[in-house]
């Protein structure tokens, strides 16, 4: 087991961590956040495995299609915040509206 | 309505299934040959048609160009997105202290240069289009934080121009290189390098310019 | 050479540690200000972690924008939020 496939793994965690708090925490700040935490392990599982080369200069290509992935993702994100505002505006809940519980 | 979000319950079985995700993916991931190339023998065999050094610049505008020159256009049509969703915040009327006021003189200078810097660089090693583009949008965003508000006559078609100046040029050039090459985006390979540099240019312009439109939180110049 | 090693084998462990410890922080912890500023700081730590592997590029991309403009968007938003007084965080569990 390579350094390589370890920080894949970790991406993995970060993914899976992202996920559980994206489904159970109800603040949408916080659910941005998780998306982005998400992000981030998929781009890592995309570099560390682009580390796995013997010997030579890592896999260009996942490198190149992370940093897309990183400005993509940070417009994501400013359009989630506006939208977040949007619904804080218009509702006056940071939160979307829960149906069973009203 | 409660207040502590999901319920216990809820929370323990999306919690046993996410580890059971974590598992099986982990082990697919464990499962993988432990040394492989990759894509890289593939790129490294065409590096001397890319019109570049670095193979990273090469994959990102040569031989994946389509995928940056969709991904300019997801940028463009988040801050599309963002101009639709609400009027940019009104800017608060707080004067910075002295040394935030003379913080971005000395700084956002230095920025530009790196940013030109980077964009050079980009066809010998790291840096490159993307990267110029963050420190160029970091400087704005600096300005902006610092009581530096967008002039009146360059909120209007000079700000949109420069967002789509962009794409716009990515689209001219592989429209251009058509008639030599026969493809989209298949760059003559004398011209490759000069191609790569000015679409790399503007696109570094717009990546900057749309990340400050994006900090803005809105149309500037608009009322609701 | 094997100390070298056996350093950069540390020095991974460590990082995977970190990044893991500040996203659960970031998800876990009571108060979205704090949240936001261990997001910027796992950012940094991300791009720490693309020059171990070998990624310059990406690394240099992560700290201008992971770290630097994403940190800004939050920070931001969160003013604005405090100001409309919708920034009760109160699902903030452990």
């Amino acid at each position: 087991m390579s350094v390589a496939v370890l920080y894949a793994v970790t991406g993995l965690g970060l993914f899976s961590l992202g996920l559980y708090a994206l489904i159970v925490r109800a603040h949408l700040l916080r659910k941005i956040l998780a998306l982005n935490i998400m992000g981030s392990g998929v781009f890592l599982v995309l570099t560390a495995l682009a580390r796995r080369a013997p010997d030579g200069p890592p896999d260009p290509v996942p490198h190149a299609m992370v940093i897309t992935g990183i400005v993509v993702a940070v417009a994501a994100t400013a359009l989630a915040l506006v939208l977040l505002r949007r619904v804080v505006e218009t509702t006056g809940q940071p939160r979307l509206p829960d149906p069973d519980s009203e | 309505m409660t207040p502590r979000g999901a319920a216990p319950w809820l929370r323990f079985s999306v919690a046993l299934l996410l580890v059971g995700m974590f598992a099986a993916l982990a082990w697919v991931l464990l499962g993988l040959p432990p040394r492989s190339a990759g894509l890289q023998p593939q790129v490294a065999a065409q590096m001397a048609v890319s019109g570049v050094d670095h193979p990273v610049t090469a994959v990102l505008l040569n031989f994946r160009g389509y995928d940056t020159l969709l991904e300019m256009a997801v940028l463009l049509l988040a801050c599309l997105g963002v101009w639709s969703l609400s009027p940019a915040v009104p800017p608060t009327d707080e004067t910075p202290g002295a040394m935030l006021a003379a913080l971005p003189r000395q700084l956002v200078p230095l920025m530009v240069l790196m940013a030109g810097y980077l964009l050079w660089r980009g066809a010998t090693g790291p840096g490159g289009a993307f990267q110029a583009g963050a420190v160029l949008g970091a400087a704005g965003v600096l300005l902006l934080l610092t009581g530096w508000r967008l002039p009146v006559r360059w909120q209007g078609w000079r700000l949109r121009l420069l967002l789509i100046a962009g794409v716009g040029m990515f689209v001219l050039v592989a429209l251009a290189v058509v008639p030599a090459s026969g493809v989209l985006l298949g760059y003559p390979l004398p011209v490759a390098g000069t191609l790569i540099l000015l679409i790399e240019a503007l696109a570094g312009l717009s990546i900057g310019v749309t990340l400050m439109a994006l900090f803005l939180g809105g149309e500037p110049g608009a009322s609701r | 050479m094997a100390i070298a090693t056996l350093l950069g084998w540390a020095l991974d462990g460590l990082l995977m540690l970190v990044l893991l410890w500040l996203a659960w922080r970031v998800l876990a912890c009571k108060g979205l200000f704090r949240a936001v500023v261990l997001f910027i700081a796992f950012g940094l730590v991300l791009s720490l972690v693309w020059v171990r592997l070998d990624a310059p590029d990406v690394a240099l991309a992560e700290a201008a924008i992971g770290a630097g403009l994403t940190g800004a968007l939050l920070l931001s938003t969160l003013a604005r939020l405090d100001a409309l007084d919708a920034k009760q965080d109160e699902d903030a569990s452990s």
